[in-house]
């Protein structure tokens, strides 16, 4: 690793990795810094809803449009990461006497339509049959090309394509400054934070893409931006309750979108506003619980009496209108500041809000950004070429990575071994980004030590596992307290009997 | 929060603890199978993802149930695995899994030519052509055909006394009482009338279907359970249970109905007892009094069959049995003996069956019993084949202990 490069990247989201793959893809020496593992900010806290954009179409067309864009792409490009579930946007009695009925379903198949997005209205019992387990009260359904998406596959295959051509991931290591000169920003200074060693690394342009805790990095510019930190929290339910990503057809409320993705079944979310020091701890309350439980409930019953396996939260980034820092008129479409015109700060962009649907798009314009600065005519490829797969999934039954580490999600030895590998991985939360292990019904208390003992071992410290299973398992109970009832309790009861010598420190 | 939180979805009951692992009698010899863990609860979250989950080795489960009854979550693992293998199973039963499973026809068709039938079935050139072309293993000792079947014994001998007695009950014979051991029924009928209470068939009786199941012939299974369920419904309806005589039709018939097939029976499913439960509660309550032979003797071994222990009800014989003077009972080690019904008949399971009752046969030649007691007919053709050791059902051993003259007479005071 060098320490001079065309650009240099601060976060390790999906905004950021996307940006580091297509300045990789157009020919620049890339450095992308991440404070800590790649996906584990709101990345990797939110739906993993492929929007087909109908839910922004009645009142942001513009966002629609580029949701229909970004999903076909994502379709195409990362096959491997999406799963087409089909939407379904259903109208309940009650939606009707709050003025969203049938008449607003026809408005919202017209928007659609506009906005280029396919909307078919459909029968109630009709819908019924493509989802059993939707709320048979519904009196309209229309169904709509949403999916779902894996944020932490996307993330790690836009990381890994980045590397393979030539871009350095540097992950655990903190910006604690910029290097200014003059006017221009010229590099960061970081804090790696495994060995507490700091480091300098220099650039031609520096892209802020660190999601709400870009705002601090702006800062350092010696500019400001006006970040509001909403929180939404999220249920897990521990399988599959439905097929088909199912919506209100109404004005996006709490709790009205469920959505199935890999063995699980998500509800959310909520949105609260929150102060800048709740980011990096977030909490979910027992009212959002109960509040998500009882939205869950409407669109799909099953749901009332589905064991649920965790509670957890996102912050969005959302940006003010610079022309209205109180914030009343934020904005939840994509932000690209370059400094050199807003702040007079030269060779410094930042890219922000956005979503997780539109990153490509948000990663082209920051990426055209850095080449207009660098004077690069590369056009952008990232629409057409694929993403590589990022973990090795075929191994042999019987073979040493054949062995089964995570049994609830089908996690073998070979692919924790084949993610140690490809990744930086730290802890069993790094490799649970990348494989799933102890993602399931046990959340790791079957497979922790059998996944601790290999991490460890590839780390060349096999004494080091006890530490790493404690430290897994902690972060598992967090996220199992909110919703700590029923068979989730007897799960925690189980956990904490199973590991009681030498507990995590929340166990004690 | 949840105002129920006992999902339907039974698999969620799950703490993923393994318990049902050690329990499971074909890990033991079959480490490629999934088990009961991985294949029931856990394969059925995955399998709801994505139906390619479903792994093809799940035919090899027994459907014994240990892995249940081991279960401290109260799991249906084994009914799990079964509706799996009936949802996305995709081998299609060969000729061997429809003559296997469809013991009704068969018993039908073999037994007017039982002799025939019995002595081909013996002959080494037959079992080589059964073993060549059908896949079931040579070495495999066929249960014998009867020539006379149980039901037309009944009409003929036994139908005419029993509206003789006050209390009546009905009997779910069995395939294997009809076709195969006739003689349990006429025990059966003996200790009942000795006991002051009258025979009845049902109005119509299919088989339970369990072979059916194993072979994957769901569908059928159905059907005869249709056909059962409302027999005994009609049967209560005049005020008769349905006592039975084989642990695992009735296991089939109270559990596997709802549990596999999707059938509710909640209406009839507390009507189907098995006889010695029924012996033994009557007994317990006063209402039926018990005369032994003097000078019977016997040194027997219990073995446990899984359906049995499904059921939790092997301490109804075991206590039944132990009230007879003169009876030294020896529990064995509660093991699954490996046959499960028609699977150890097939020549692919046929070695791993062996190898799953090893432990039981040589618990048994280590007790050195003069018989071995048990309520289920496959574990006696299994017990029998490979221990050489008489396998009885508790039934018979009562209708051989009791004074059935004396016994009348106390109960038809």
């Amino acid at each position: 690793m060098n320490n001079e490069y065309d650009v240099i990247i601060i976060g390790g989201g999906i905004t950021g990795a996307g940006t580091a793959r297509d300045c990789a893809l157009r020919g620049l020496r890339v450095l992308l810094v991440e404070r800590g593992d790649i996906a584990d900010g709101a990345t990797g806290r939110n739906h993993g809803l492929l929007h087909s954009g109908a839910r922004y179409a009645v009142k942001d067309g513009e966002s629609a449009r580029e949701c229909i864009a970004e999903n076909r792409i994502l379709r195409r490009i990362a096959p491997h990461c999406v799963e087409d579930t089909q939407g379904l946007f259903i109208t309940l009695p009650e939606d009707e006497e709050a003025g969203y009925g049938l008449d607003y379903q026809q408005r919202f198949i017209q928007a659609c339509r506009d906005a280029g997005i396919s909307a078919e209205a459909m029968d109630p019992r009709e819908a019924v049959r493509l989802e059993p387990s939707v709320n048979p009260r519904l009196i309209g359904a229309v169904k709509v090309p949403d999916g779902s998406v894996d944020p932490f596959k996307l993330c790690a295959a836009n990381i890994l394509d980045a590397r393979l051509h030539g871009a350095d991931i540097l992950t655990y290591a903190e910006v604690q400054s910029l290097i200014l000169e003059g006017s221009a920003v010229r590099g960061i200074r970081v804090r790696k934070r495994r060995s507490g060693e700091t480091a300098e690394y220099r650039a031609r342009v520096t892209v802020n893409a660190a999601g709400i805790w870009g705002q601090a990095i702006v800062r350092m510019a010696g500019a400001q931006i006006s970040m509001f930190p909403a929180k939404g929290a999220l249920l897990v339910f521990a399988h599959r309750v439905n097929h088909v990503v199912i919506n209100r057809c109404r004005k996006s409320a709490d709790g009205d979108i469920l959505v199935p993705g890999d063995t699980v079944t998500v509800i959310g979310t909520t949105s609260t506003k929150i102060p800048f020091e709740d980011c990096d701890d977030l909490n979910v309350t027992p009212d959002e619980v109960a509040l998500l439980l009882r939205e869950g409930s409407q669109l799909c019953p099953t749901l009332a009496s589905t064991r649920i396996l965790r509670a957890y939260a996102g912050v969005r980034p959302l940006v003010a209108a610079d022309n209205d820092p109180s914030g009343r008129n934020i904005s939840r479409g994509i932000v690209c500041l370059d400094h050199a015109t807003r702040d007079g700060i030269e060779s410094f962009v930042t890219i922000t809000g956005g979503k997780l649907m539109t990153y490509r798009l948000m990663a082209q314009m920051a990426t055209d950004a850095v080449c207009d600065k660098l004077g690069v005519s590369e056009p952008c490829t990232t629409h057409t070429a694929l993403l590589p797969p990022t973990v090795d999934n075929a191994f042999t039954a019987g073979t040493p990575d054949g062995e089964l580490v995570c049994e609830c999600e089908n996690v073998t030895m070979g692919q924790i071994r084949s993610a140690i590998r490809n990744f930086d991985i730290h802890s069993l939360a790094d490799l649970r980004r990348r494989t799933r292990v102890g993602m399931g019904t046990c959340q790791g208390t079957y497979c922790v030590r059998k996944a601790a003992a290999a991490l460890a071992e590839a780390q060349g410290s096999p004494a080091d596992a006890r530490p790493l299973a404690e430290e897994y398992l902690g972060e598992r109970w967090k996220g199992m307290m909110p919703v700590g009832w029923g068979d989730t309790l007897r799960e925690m009861e189980f956990m904490q009997r199973v590991f009681k010598a030498g507990a995590p420190s929340t166990f004690k | 929060m949840q105002k129920r939180n006992i999902s339907p979805n039974n698999f969620e009951q799950c703490v993923k603890c393994a318990i049902c692992t050690d329990f499971c009698p074909v890990l033991k010899v079959l480490p490629s199978y999934p088990g009961p863990k991985h294949g029931g609860p856990d394969g059925e979250r995955l399998r709801l993802k994505n139906a390619l989950f479903f792994d093809s080795n799940l035919k090899y489960c027994l459907n014994c149930k240990r892995c249940e009854v081991a279960c401290p979550s109260g799991v249906r693992i084994a009914d799990i695995i079964h509706s799996a293998r009936d949802r996305y199973g995709e081998d299609r039963p060969s000729l061997r899994d429809w003559m296997l499973a469809n013991t009704d026809t068969m018993g039908t068709l073999a037994s007017p030519f039982a002799p025939v039938v019995n002595g081909a079935l013996g002959l080494g050139v037959t079992k080589s052509v059964l073993d060549g072309v059908m896949k079931i293993d040579h070495r495999r000792t066929f249960p014998k055909y009867a020539g006379r079947k149980f039901t037309t014994w009944f009409r003929r001998e036994a139908e005419a006394a029993q509206a003789g007695y006050k209390k009546q009950v009905s009997y779910f014979h069995g395939c294997y009482v009809n076709y195969n051991y006739p003689q349990l029924g006429k025990d059966f009928v003996r200790v009942m009338n000795a006991l002051g209470y009258g025979v009845r068939l049902l109005d119509k009786e299919k088989c339970c279907g369990v072979a059916m199941m194993s072979g994957g012939m769901f569908d059928a299974a159905r059907r005869n359970a249709a056909v059962n369920l409302a027999s005994v419904g009609a049967a209560a309806s005049e005020g008769r249970l349905t006592l039975t005589t084989s642990s695992t039709c009735t296991l089939t018939m109270r559990e596997e109905y709802p549990g596999v097939l999707g059938i509710d029976n909640e209406a009839v499913r507390d009507d189907i007892v098995l006889a010695v439960r029924f012996i033994f509660e009557a007994v317990e309550r006063g209402e039926v009094q018990l005369a032994f032979k003097e000078g019977f003797r016997a040194r027997a071994a219990y073995h446990v069959p899984c359906h049995m222990e499904k059921l939790g009800w092997s301490l109804f014989t075991r206590a039944l049995m132990e009230r007879i003077p003169g009876m030294e009972l020896v529990p064995l080690e509660s093991i699954c003996c490996g046959i499960a019904g028609t699977y150890g008949f097939k020549k692919e399971n046929y070695e791993r069956s062996q190898r799953i009752g090893q432990p039981l046969f040589d618990n048994i030649a280590q007790v050195r019993p003069d018989f071995v007691v048990c309520e289920c007919e496959t574990c006696k053709w299994q017990i029998e084949m490979s221990t050489g050791v008489e396998v009885r059902n508790p039934i018979s051993v009562l209708a051989e202990a009791l004074d059935l003259e004396a016994t009348a007479a106390l109960n038809h005071q």
